[in-house]
Formats: C-alpha cells, sequence, structure tokens
C-alpha cells in the first residue's frame, strides 16, 4: 500500500514536487504520467526512500518513508530510469551482489533470478557480461533486479523504453502478474497506451503537482465530457439540422456525418434516429467515437497553470 | 530474508553488507585494465627501478665518501615506491564514488535497504584494498632487492613509519575523494576538484622525504599522528557528506551566484528567518542575532579549551626557550612604564588602531579556517595566547611577578575582548566545520552560506561594537591599571 500526504520536495530554491497526495491501495497499479521534469522521478525517490521530503508524509505498508526508511527500502523494488547496470558483470553475478544485499542466500538468488531470465526470454544469457547486453535486455535485468527479493511495492520507472515490441509485451505481463499477484504497483511511463492497459488509476503530473486523479474512464468523462456519437445518413444535411439541435447538441457536420453529444444516449439516440426517417434521412451507421488518453493527457498537460485542479 | 534493524553503532550486519559492497567493488577494479596495468607496473618494475637507482646512487656517493646520503637517501626511495601505487587509491575511490554516479549505476544501489555507512564503508574499503597491497607489495620487492644487492637492512622503525604514513595517505586520500564526489556529478569535474587534495599531499611527501634525509623520526611520529587526526576529521566528513540525500539532490555543477547572493542576503537581513518577506527592524534583528548566541556555545567551550592549552604551550616553551640575560634585564615594570610613555604621541588613534588589527586577526583566522576545515583558524585564535603566557613565563623566571604583568597588561581589556573573540571565534568555527554535521532537508551549499550568514551577523552586529569598547579600555583604562600596578 502507498499513501502520500501533500508531499513536497524543494531543491534549494527549486520546487519539484509540491502538496502531492496519492493513495494505492494493495494490488492496484498507478499510472504516474506527466511531461519531462514534471516531478515524476523526485516522487518515486521520495516514495522510496531515497530522498527525504521537505514536507508532508508518505507510507508504504503503514511504515514512514522518512523515520522508518530501511524498512521501507526493503519492501520495495525500484526500477529507475536508467538500469545502471555494472557492465563488467555477468547477469548473474549482478544479480546475486543485488540479492545479498537483500539478505536472500545465493541459492535463492540464483533459483528466482534464472526462472526471471527465463520468463523475460533471456534463457542462457545470464552468465554473459552486461556489457554485451543490448539495451533491452539490461532493462530487464534492471527489472528483474527489482523484483527478485519478492517485494510487496514495485516502483518502476519507465520500464519498457528502449525495448522491441515483442520484450514489451513480455514486461507488461510481468506487471500485470505482479498486480494479480496483489502486489502494489506504481509505473511512471510516457507509454499513454501501456498506462491505459495496465493501470487501475491514472495519475497525471504537471509542474510538481498531480493535476488529475482517476481510473481512465473517470478521467476521459471528467476531461473529455460525454463520448461523442457518430451518424452516418444516406445523403447530405440542407436545413434538417435545426431539427436534430432540439435533440443533441451538435458538434459537427460534415457532408452527410452528424457528430453529436448527448447526457443520455439510451433515451436520445432511438429518438434521433426517429426525427432523421421522419425527415426523409436514412441511417447508415450510428457509433460512439473512441476517445483515448492520450487526449486527456494533452488537454490536461496542455491547460493553463491558473486552471483549478481537478 | 532478515530482518533490518537500525541501530546506530555498527554490528556484525554492518560489516556483512559493507563487505558485500566492497568484494564487487573491488572484483569490478580488478577487471579494469586501465587500473591493473598501472598498478602492475608499480608494484613490480618500479621497485625494481628504484632499487637500481639506490645501489648506482650508493656505488657514487661512496666514490665521494658521502655515503651517508645516499643511507639517507634509501629511505626516501621506499616512501616514494610505496606512495606511487597508493597514490591510485585516489583514482579508484573518484571512479568509485562519482564515477558510479554518472554512469547512473548509483540510484538502484541507494534504494536498496544498505545504510548509508554501509556502503561508505565498503567503497572506502574497496578504494584502499587494491592500491594499499600494490603498495606493500612494491616495498617489499624494493626492501628484498635491496637486501640482495646492496646488504640494507632497513630498522624496524623505518618499516613502521613508511608503512602507517603509506597508509593514512591513503585513507585521506579516499576520504578526500568522498569529499570532492559529493560536491561533483561527473568524474571530469572531480579530477579537477581533486587538485584540492593532490597538492596538499605533494607538499606533504616533500616534508617527510626531508624529515627521512635528516633521520628525524620524532617528527616523522608527530605527523603521522598529525595526519591520522587528519584522516579521521576527513572520514567523519566524508560519512556524513555521503547520504542518499546529497549524492542525488546535487545534480547540477554549476555555481549559481545570484541564488547565493539572495540566499546570504535573506539569512543576513534576517528577510528569511522572518518568513513574510518582509526585513525586520533593528530590534528583530538583534533579537534574531542574540538567538544565534546559545548554538555557539559548544564551539566557545572548544576554544576556551585551545586558549588554555595555547597557554600550557606557551609555559612549556618558555621554559625551552628562556630569554636570554639581557633581553630578561628588561622585563621590568620600569621598562614598561617608559614604553607606555613613549605612546602617548599616538594616544588619540590608539582605540582604532588596535579595533583594526584585531578585526585582521580575526578575519585572518576566519579565512584560513574557510581552507583547512577550522584547524588554521584554531592555531590563529592560540596563537596570541600562546605568546601571552610564554611572556609570562619569562617574567615569572626573570623573578618577576606574572600575574602582576597580567594585571598591568591584558585583563582590564581581556574582560571585554575575550568573551567576544570566543563569540566570533566559535561563529567561524561554525561556518569552517559546515560539512562535518549538514543539516537534513538542506544542501551544504545552503547550509554553507547560512552558517556565513550568521558569522557575518555576530561580526559586525555583536562582535565591532564590544571589540571597539575593548580597544577604548586597552586605550585609556589598561594603561592607568598599568601605572598603578608597577607604581608609574
Amino acid at each position: 500500500m502507498i499513501e502520500a500526504n501533500n508531499l513536497g520536495k524543494n531543491f534549494e530554491e527549486f520546487t519539484a514536487v509540491h502538496s502531492l497526495s496519492l493513495n494505492v491501495p494493495p494490488g492496484e497499479l498507478l499510472a504516474l504520467l506527466g511531461p519531462n521534469g514534471a516531478g515524476k522521478t523526485t516522487t518515486v525517490r521520495m516514495l522510496g526512500a531515497i530522498l527525504r521530503p521537505s514536507s508532508g508524509e508518505a507510507r508504504i505498508n503503514g511504515y514512514d518513508v522518512v523515520r522508518e526508511a530501511d524498512k521501507v527500502r526493503h519492501d520495495i523494488g525500484m526500477l529507475t530510469e536508467q538500469p545502471g547496470l555494472y557492465l563488467r558483470m555477468s547477469g548473474l553475478e549482478y544479480l546475486l551482489f543485488y540479492g545479498r544485499l537483500y539478505g536472500l542466500s545465493d541459492e535463492e538468488i540464483k533459483q528466482r533470478g534464472l526462472e526471471m531470465f527465463e520468463r523475460f526470454d533471456m534463457a542462457g544469457q545470464a552468465d554473459r557480461r552486461l556489457g554485451q547486453y543490448s539495451k533491452g535486455m539490461r532493462q530487464k535485468v534492471g527489472l528483474i533486479r527489482a523484483m527478485l527479493h519478492n517485494p510487496s511495492v514495485l516502483l518502476l520507472d519507465e520500464p519498457t523504453s528502449a525495448m522491441d515490441p515483442h520484450s514489451a509485451k513480455l514486461v507488461r505481463d510481468a506487471i500485470r502478474a505482479l498486480r494479480n499477484d496483489r502486489r502494489t504497483v506504481i509505473l511512471c511511463t510516457h507509454n499513454l497506451a501501456e498506462a491505459e492497459l495496465l493501470a487501475d488509476t491514472i495519475a497525471i503530473i504537471k509542474k510538481g503537482t498531480i493535476v488529475a486523479q482517476g481510473s481512465t474512464a473517470v478521467l476521459k468523462q471528467k476531461l473529455l465530457g460525454q463520448p461523442q456519437l457518430e451518424v452516418r445518413v444516406d445523403r447530405p444535411l440542407n436545413g434538417e439540422i435545426r431539427e436534430l439541435e432540439k435533440l443533441v447538441t451538435i458538434e459537427a457536420v460534415e457532408g452527410n456525418v452528424i457528430r453529436y453529444r448527448t447526457d443520455d444516449p439510451n433515451v436520445t439516440n432511438p429518438q434521433l434516429v426517429r426525427c432523421l426517417g421522419g425527415l426523409g434521412l436514412g441511417v447508415i451507421s450510428l457509433q460512439p467515437i473512441s476517445q483515448s488518453l492520450e487526449q486527456v493527457y494533452l488537454r490536461v498537460v496542455a491547460e493553463k497553470e491558473e486552471e483549478p485542479q481537478l | 530474508m532478515t530482518a533490518l534493524t537500525p541501530s546506530t553503532h555498527p554490528n556484525k550486519r554492518d560489516f556483512q553488507m559493507a563487505m558485500v559492497v566492497a568484494r564487487r567493488e573491488i572484483r569490478d577494479s580488478f577487471r579494469d585494465w586501465r587500473i591493473i596495468i598501472p598498478i602492475f607496473l608499480l608494484t613490480l618494475i618500479f621497485p625494481a627501478l628504484m632499487n637500481f637507482t639506490a645501489s648506482r646512487l650508493l656505488n657514487f656517493v661512496s666514490d665521494y665518501g658521502a655515503e651517508i646520503v645516499g643511507n639517507q637517501l634509501i629511505p626516501f626511495l621506499l616512501l616514494v615506491v610505496g606512495f606511487f601505487p597508493m597514490s591510485f587509491s585516489l583514482i579508484i575511490a573518484l571512479e568509485t564514488f562519482v564515477g558510479e554516479k554518472e554512469r547512473k549505476s548509483m540510484e538502484p544501489l541507494l534504494s536498496t535497504p544498505l545504510s548509508n555507512g554501509q556502503l561508505y564503508a565498503g567503497k572506502m574499503v574497496a578504494a584502499l584494498v587494491p592500491p594499499l597491497s600494490a603498495s606493500y607489495l612494491g616495498m617489499l620487492v624494493y626492501m628484498v632487492g635491496l637486501y640482495f644487492s646492496v646488504d640494507w637492512r632497513p630498522e624496524l622503525q623505518l618499516v613502521a613509519q613508511t608503512l602507517l604514513l603509506t597508509t593514512v595517505q591513503g585513507i585521506i586520500m579516499v576520504a578526500g575523494a568522498v569529499v570532492v564526489s559529493s560536491q561533483a556529478t561527473s568524474v571530469r569535474a572531480a579530477n579537477l576538484l581533486a587538485s584540492f587534495i593532490i597538492v596538499p599531499m605533494a607538499i606533504l611527501i616533500q616534508a617527510e622525504a626531508a624529515a627521512l634525509f635528516w633521520g628525524n623520526h620524532d617528527g616523522l611520529w608527530w605527523l603521522l599522528l598529525g595526519l591520522a587526526i587528519t584522516a579521521v576529521v576527513l572520514m567523519r566528513m566524508g560519512l556524513s557528506l555521503f547520504n542518499r540525500e546529497e549524492l542525488l539532490g546535487r545534480d547540477i555543477d554549476q555555481i549559481r551566484l545570484g541564488w547565493m547572493v539572495r540566499q546570504f542576503w535573506g539569512y543576513f537581513s534576517g528577510k528569511t528567518q522572518l518568513g513574510n518577506g518582509r526585513y525586520p527592524n533593528p530590534i528583530t534583528w538583534y533579537r534574531q542575532t542574540k538567538a544565534i548566541v546559545p548554538q555557539l556555545l559548544p564551539g566557545m567551550g572548544a576554544l576556551l579549551l585551545a586558549l588554555v592549552g595555547a597557554a600550557v604551550v606557551g609555559v612549556v616553551m618558555a621554559q625551552w626557550f628562556p630569554f636570554p640575560e639581557d633581553l630578561k634585564n628588561q622585563l621590568s615594570g620600569q621598562n614598561m612604564l617608559t614604553n607606555l610613555a613613549g605612546l602617548e604621541v599616538y594616544m588619540s588613534a590608539l582605540p582604532l588602531f588596535i579595533l583594526g588589527q584585531n578585526v585582521r586577526a580575526l578575519l585572518l583566522q576566519t579565512i584560513l579556517g574557510i581552507f583547512t576545515l577550522g584547524v588554521l583558524g584554531v592555531l590563529v585564535f592560540m596563537l596570541p595566547w600562546g605568546v601571552i603566557s610564554f611572556i609570562a613565563m619569562q617574567f615569572y623566571m626573570a623573578g618577576e611577578n606574572p600575574f602582576q604583568f597580567l594585571l598591568g597588561t591584558i585583563i582590564p581589556h581581556a574582560i571585554f575582548e575575550l568573551p567576544v573573540l570566543l563569540l566570533i571565534g566559535a561563529a567561524a568555527l561554525r561556518w569552517q566545520t559546515v560539512t562535518f554535521a549538514p543539516l537534513p532537508n538542506r544542501s551544504l551549499s545552503e547550509m554553507f552560506i547560512l552558517r556565513a550568514a550568521e558569522f557575518w551577523r555576530i561580526f559586525l552586529g555583536l562582535g565591532i561594537p564590544f571589540l571597539f569598547l575593548a580597544a577604548l579600555v586597552e586605550a585609556y583604562v589598561t594603561p592607568q591599571i598599568l601605572q598603578l600596578v608597577y607604581g608609574g
């Protein structure tokens, strides 16, 4: 479980994070999105008890990140933005080193490490020097290191960056498995599709504070409003549009396509179809227009500073 | 998995964890040809070369009947043979501390349950073991070679001193490298800053060479003691700087003059402490300055101890170096009264002269202390007190009453001067030793500026007025008392 209340961090006169609050219950995955320099990494470092908050408080599994920092660090697995490997070591030596720091026996480390090497499609590579690994493989080794001691909380910063689609899918599957295994995860990513696919909750951070938070559906609803619908008719419209405006909010009309919004599609859509029929227009198709997380993100990030938080 | 228990004292687990870190680092160093090849050359080839040089030198000087010169140079070459591989500890330390930061492999390490102390100790050991081993081995090769070539048998004291000096120098370089690394984010920047370690080391080697050449072994033991203290101070400093906050909170290597000036002015003027964006009125400013004083009490206590130490040294030195008879005869009250009469012409300018002199001495003490972590500052503070006790003891040995001398020349104005000198000295000491105890949530640079501002508040707000008062007393009251005491 991850809790943060009014967390803030100043570096001399620069405020990296301020009044940041979030709550991730056990077994949930929160995706932390935001532009570069928004404060994602600083937030993760504070939650990982690496940096001391300047204000506010945070708890991991009930342990305070300042007063019980050693317990916090023991309970978390952290994948940093850059895996930061020791390139003269082999994959297995690297895991043995980190495993020992978490108090694991060499037997345990070898067993778990080799298991995960296999799971991430790197079987037989554990004895090769890390310097010979590709970028994606290095990222995967970083992830294996973070998962090696079976932590109940994972803080993952860009886990699939630099990976080919196949490797990225393997990692996503592993993250999904972690969540299914009741692990609590914070995932920092620029990959919005990945966030939408994996996250229970999305938090968008901008200039050091969370400006939008909720499930993907809730955020879309809040930020983009009701989904748009599109009806295609058998001929271009002339003056009939005024009749339609009595039923729905027209967003755009292009030839024989009408885009509109409605608060209650269950009631309005049949009325609209009947109305179009009455006007002598045949309905070819009627479908919702999909709204992406990207639209939500861009809207939040592009918002002016003074606009209220959501 | 074993549970972790936080502890302030090192325990077995701390040692185990430090060794896990050290083993990895040492293995990594031994896989780096840039480190291994020079160490190998300096361990085996260089001692052999020095051995050859020493044999030729001995033969050469013996042709002119100056064997003693050759014999005195052999120990110096032993020191050089030991120091060269040891100098690699600096390179390894910079690589292991700041190199890791630059390669971004530090952050994963900091996310583990390792404590700052465990990580620091592990890295210290890792930076010391390969060069120390090479250094000891090199010295052994050199000594064995000389034993077989010219039958040279070193004294046990010389071997012990060389081994200890080499070890302590290594510790100083590594501990210094940690301090340098904590202030740099790239190996390049750290290498530039490393000149702060290399230059004093080069001077030190020259001092050691001179001591060895003249066979001053007692001097070398004192030097060793001084170096050991320096090593402890640097390690303490490194330990306080080597923390997660300082390592990851510092991302830039640039000087931000504007920020520094704003910070200093904020703390100095009291605007920052007030916290409402306004400047305090003079009364509030003085209240804020007064609130700093209790924090200076430990420093004042330390300086008072230094003063007592200086007085003891002055007494001892007076016994070692008594004045010659003709000078001793001048140590009389009558002579002082005559000298005093000569000052009457300058009487009107005397207070300002005394004030200026004190201010100059205090500024010198402060500036020297900043560059030497307070050491030279404390020595400058001790100097006049040592001189006073030296002269008082000379009075005693000349059959005069030293307390009469102190009462007539020092005590009247020292009553006002000493507390303010202690106060200013303590504020300076806190500024100079800021690296020993940084505060959480504040960067080192911020702390340095804060302590500087506090020093200047004390110096200008309390120091100058009291020093002026003491100067007035010294110029106009002390001479009266001197006359009273000596019946002029």
